[in-house]
């Protein structure tokens, strides 16, 4: 059995946030014609409260890099690189260079932000042009870095491939517990627990009156009460906050990230956090604007970055309406 | 053949081409789906959002100008959906632009006034917050308001293509902005494409329409005089909203009278004028193995500029003869103001132009007479227009009149100037005639007319073959330049417009200018080649009277026909405010 075989056997999808099938990308690459194709394991991660890849890097290196050699050797002419954020550079780069030894490879240190997760703006940071999106189709897996075809996977779909190919899967996935959570940390569970489960599970289930935001530190959605019964979807994070949390206070905490992140291509994005800073500065919000504004921001948008960022704000202006 | 598929657009059903976006097969249909970021001539960058539709089947709002149709397609461009997506996005861009109407040249066609009065805009919804950015000045041409910018990155893109790449972006996010590159290897050579290409006159031609309507208000003891440029006349229709390419000669005479100028003459005059000295330059450099081959053409003042500044080792190459609007003011400074007896002095030349790297040109010193400019001020197509509107002078309704004689006849070859080819097509009529003395069985040069950027060929002369190239747009002349670094004999006479098809897509012609505009205003202009009496310059009794007027004084002849070019070391830059 191939390793795409095992891989869509297992029903794995990525762990990147997009919940894309690792086999069905993984057949489309192999399907692309060239002499050359690239490899990357996406170590980028820059949403706050969010540290899994850390954790992966730092306990489970050995395995990540045996999941990119096992694509180096399954795709013919291919050279890997391995995408790491600044400071993860840093600290493991060292230690990673020597499990690598000869491989086909290479570390590369990301220059850029939060949007360099963003798989074409990623490829454009390493062509040191600048760090924004472009337009897809075409798509990386067609035309990538340097023209060629191009796999971008995260460290944990990596992680998880060295298991697969090992028979070692067992539908787990990496949740990454934070803020107000009594045991923070990084934690493998099933991949179909609920969040209340995970929660109770590690201990993490507060005493007091709490909301979640799951699937991304900023981008995530708010979920409390009923919704809790849900499993977590997107990257894993789980954010615990206590309902006494300055819910203004909060969106301007991801307000003022994505204002530093963005890229500043598109509109509804770029003026888009501009005027929400604006409106939740000022003395009385104008809930109605705020709310036109993210959803077409998250309808017009040019890339993840401007579709996705509505989804927390909303969510939380939903939470606000019942509470 | 492409494929022909099936799409419904607004519950019409559609048949459309393969491959082409949603926005192009609704423009084709009929369909206006509004847009600012999107134009032909440069790469789909999707920056702006405003021409976002629904697709059946889609939860997100895609934007058409990169959007490829795909069979059974059903698409809506003005749903609730899009309308209110599309009204927030106008807002907040309005909100970066701010408005300066009462001075703007495109206040009579504006498209975001347009699209504010389609989807009720509240223009001011928000603050305005660019106020404090700056105007950054490029030489007397032209003008980047920052303070008006959309960041759709139109110029920069073009500027790239042009070779120049004088224009980056600093920063990111909301503070992203489009400055001039300040590294003393890149200069602007003031074409102007960037203005063409800016949806929202942030980057613009440095306006001379004011002191033109003082000048006209309060005439003193002046005497007025306009000049029209050869292409303005099938371009300047379009800001009346007249078909692409409508030839308005008469009228756009007419209605200069209207404003108030007490001559108009026709700059095709001074065409004749300077095919006439170019070809006799072209024949003695091909008669005379010491000189310098090949010869360029330089009517074209930003192509000028690139070589002084980014090829100086080429300014030999460069003809020496003057452009034809600086030609024809010579020649009405001095043979002219001679027969009507006035001080030159007295005389305001003002020339009409397709250009605003003509603002340039007039200024350079190297062009005067006596310490004086000969062209006192340079309008654009724009500019005019928007005088026009003002003043309330239709351009539709007017009675056409001729131009002013005896500066007035021209020859067909005149006419084609504004055309890519037009120039070296003008000059080979009159060098064939020049160098064979017999004549010509045919005197149209078919090979080096069109829109394509790089055009080769080779004609006969006696029993000579002439290499010729043809380019328009500066990004192809620096391929042609290349390869004569190369091969320095690759060509004879190499004709170089810095704009897209030549003068017909100046940097001052009307917004927007479109391939298809193009094609149109350069059909017209060889319309009325065909339809001339006499085509070729040398044939023009007028020019020639003037000419030999003029050569009776050497020095007079030389200093109101040649120039002279200089190497640019350092960068002019720009200024800001
Ligand atoms: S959505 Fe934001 S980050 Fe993405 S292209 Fe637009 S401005 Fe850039
Ligand atoms: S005028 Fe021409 S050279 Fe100057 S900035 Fe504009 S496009 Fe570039
Ligand atoms: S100056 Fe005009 S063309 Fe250039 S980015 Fe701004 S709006 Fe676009
Ligand atoms: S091509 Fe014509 S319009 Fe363009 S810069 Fe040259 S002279 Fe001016
Ligand atoms: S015209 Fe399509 S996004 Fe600007």
């Amino acid at each position: 059995m191939d390793i795409i075989t095992r891989i869509r056997k297992a029903n794995f999808l990525g762990r990147g946030g997009a919940n894309f099938s690792t086999a069905k990308k993984w057949e489309m690459f192999k399907n692309e014609k060239m002499d050359k194709k690239y490899i990357i394991c996406n170590a980028s991660e820059g949403e706050p409260d969010v540290f899994k890849d850390e954790y992966l890097i730092a306990n489970f290196p050995e395995e990540i890099i045996n999941g990119i050699k096992i694509a180096l050797d399954f795709f013919s002419n291919s050279q890997a690189y391995i995408y790491l954020r600044k400071d993860l550079y840093l600290k493991f780069g060292l230690k990673l260079k020597k499990i690598i030894k000869k491989e086909k490879i290479k570390l590369f240190k990301e220059t850029g932000g939060y949007l360099c997760g963003e798989e074409t703006t990623l490829i454009s940071s390493m062509e040191h042009q600048r760090r924004e999106p472009k337009i897809k189709p075409p798509y990386p897996l067609q035309k990538g870095l340097k023209g060629k075809p191009t796999l971008i996977n995260n460290v944990e779909t990596f992680y998880y491939i060295s298991k697969i190919a090992k028979q070692e899967y067992k539908k787990t996935r990496f949740y990454c517990i934070s803020k107000d959570a009594k045991k923070q940390g990084v934690f493998e569970l099933p991949i179909d627990w609920s969040v209340k489960k995970i929660l109770q599970k590690t201990k993490n289930y507060p005493e007091y009156d709490f909301f979640v935001q799951v699937g991304g530190g900023a981008c995530g959605k708010i979920v409390f009460g009923k919704e809790l019964n849900k499993s977590v979807c997107g990257t894993g994070a789980i954010i615990v906050y206590n309902v006494k949390q300055d819910l203004i206070k909060l969106m301007q905490k991801w307000v003022n990230f994505y204002i530093n992140e963005n890229c500043g291509k598109c509109v509804p994005c770029r003026e888009g956090f501009y005027r929400i800073r604006e409106i939740l500065n000022s003395k009385k919000i104008d809930w109605k604007l705020l709310k036109d504004i993210l959803e077409v921001m998250k309808e017009t948008s040019l890339c993840g970055l401007g579709t996705s960022a509505p989804t927390a704000f909303l969510s939380l202006m939903e939470m606000m309406k019942y509470r | 053949m492409p494929k022909i598929i099936n799409i419904k657009i607004n519950n019409k059903k559609i048949k459309a081409q393969e491959g082409d976006t949603i926005l192009e097969t609704a423009y084709k249909a009929g369909i206006e789906i509004p847009h600012l970021c999107f134009h032909p001539d440069t790469e789909v960058k999707a920056n702006c959002r405003v021409c976002v539709v629904e697709i059946k089947g889609r939860k997100d709002l895609p934007t058409s100008c990169s959007t490829k149709i795909e069979e059974g397609m059903e698409i809506k461009t003005e749903s609730s959906r899009v309308a209110k997506a599309r009204k927030i996005n106008l807002e907040l861009i309005f909100s970066e632009h701010i408005e300066k109407c009462g001075t703007c040249p495109m206040n009579f066609n504006c498209k975001l006034l347009n699209y504010a009065k389609k989807y009720n805009l509240k223009i001011t919804r928000f603050k305005d917050r660019k106020k404090n950015r700056k105007v950054y000045k490029f030489g007397n041409a032209v003008e980047l308001d920052s303070s008006q910018c959309i960041d759709c990155r139109n110029c920069v893109d073009i500027c790239e293509q042009q070779g120049v790449g004088f224009l980056k972006l600093k920063n990111k996010g909301h503070k992203i902005e489009v400055v001039p590159v300040d590294d003393g290897k890149h200069d602007c050579v003031y074409c102007g494409q960037c203005a063409v290409h800016c949806p929202v006159t942030a980057i613009q031609e440095q306006l001379n329409y004011n002191e033109i309507e003082k000048d006209l208000k309060n005439k003193k003891n002046k005497i007025l005089v306009a000049q029209i440029a050869p292409s303005i006349r099938t371009s300047i229709g379009e800001m009346f909203n007249l078909p692409y390419g409508k030839i308005m000669t008469g009228q756009l005479i007419s209605s200069l009278r209207a404003l108030g100028f007490d001559y108009v003459f026709d700059v095709n005059f001074g065409a004749d004028v300077t095919t006439i000295v170019e070809a006799e330059e072209l024949a003695e450099r091909l008669k005379n193995k010491n000189f310098v081959l090949p010869m360029f053409t330089s009517c074209c003042p930003a192509w000028v500029k690139f070589v002084e500044f980014y090829y100086p080792e080429f300014i030999p190459n460069l003809t020496t003869s003057r452009s034809p609007h600086i030609h024809l003011a010579g020649i009405i400074k001095t043979y002219w103001a001679k027969k009507i007896k006035v001080d030159p002095k007295k005389i305001v030349v003002v020339s009409i132009m397709p250009c605003t790297a003509k603002k340039y040109e007039s200024s350079r010193k190297e062009l005067w007479l006596n310490n004086r400019p000969l062209v006192d001020s340079v309008l654009t197509t724009r500019e005019l227009g928007y005088l026009l509107h003002k003043h309330k002078i239709d351009l539709t309704k007017i009675k056409p009149t001729k131009s002013d004689n005896p500066l007035g006849e021209h020859s067909g070859a005149g006419a084609i100037y504004g055309a890519s080819g037009g120039v070296m097509e003008s000059a080979l009529r009159t060098a064939m005639f020049l160098l064979n003395k017999e004549k010509l069985k045919s005197i149209n040069f078919k090979q080096i007319r069109g829109q394509q950027g790089i055009k080769k060929a080779e004609v006969k002369v006696g029993n000579r073959n002439l290499k010729l190239a043809v380019s328009n747009g500066l990004g192809n002349a620096k391929k042609i330049l290349e390869e004569l670094k190369q091969n320095p004999r690759e060509y004879d006479y190499v004709e170089i417009m810095a704009c897209p098809g030549g003068c017909i897509g100046g940097g001052g012609q009307p917004i927007p200018t479109t391939p298809l505009q193009r094609i149109k205003r350069a059909e017209s202009l060889y319309q009325i080649d065909k339809k001339k009496k006499i085509r070729e310059a040398h044939k023009n009794q007028e020019a020639k009277k003037a000419m030999s007027w003029l050569k009776k004084d050497k020095k007079l002849a030389s200093q109101i026909l040649h120039t002279k070019y200089h190497k640019k070391n350092k960068p002019e830059g720009f200024k800001i405010l």
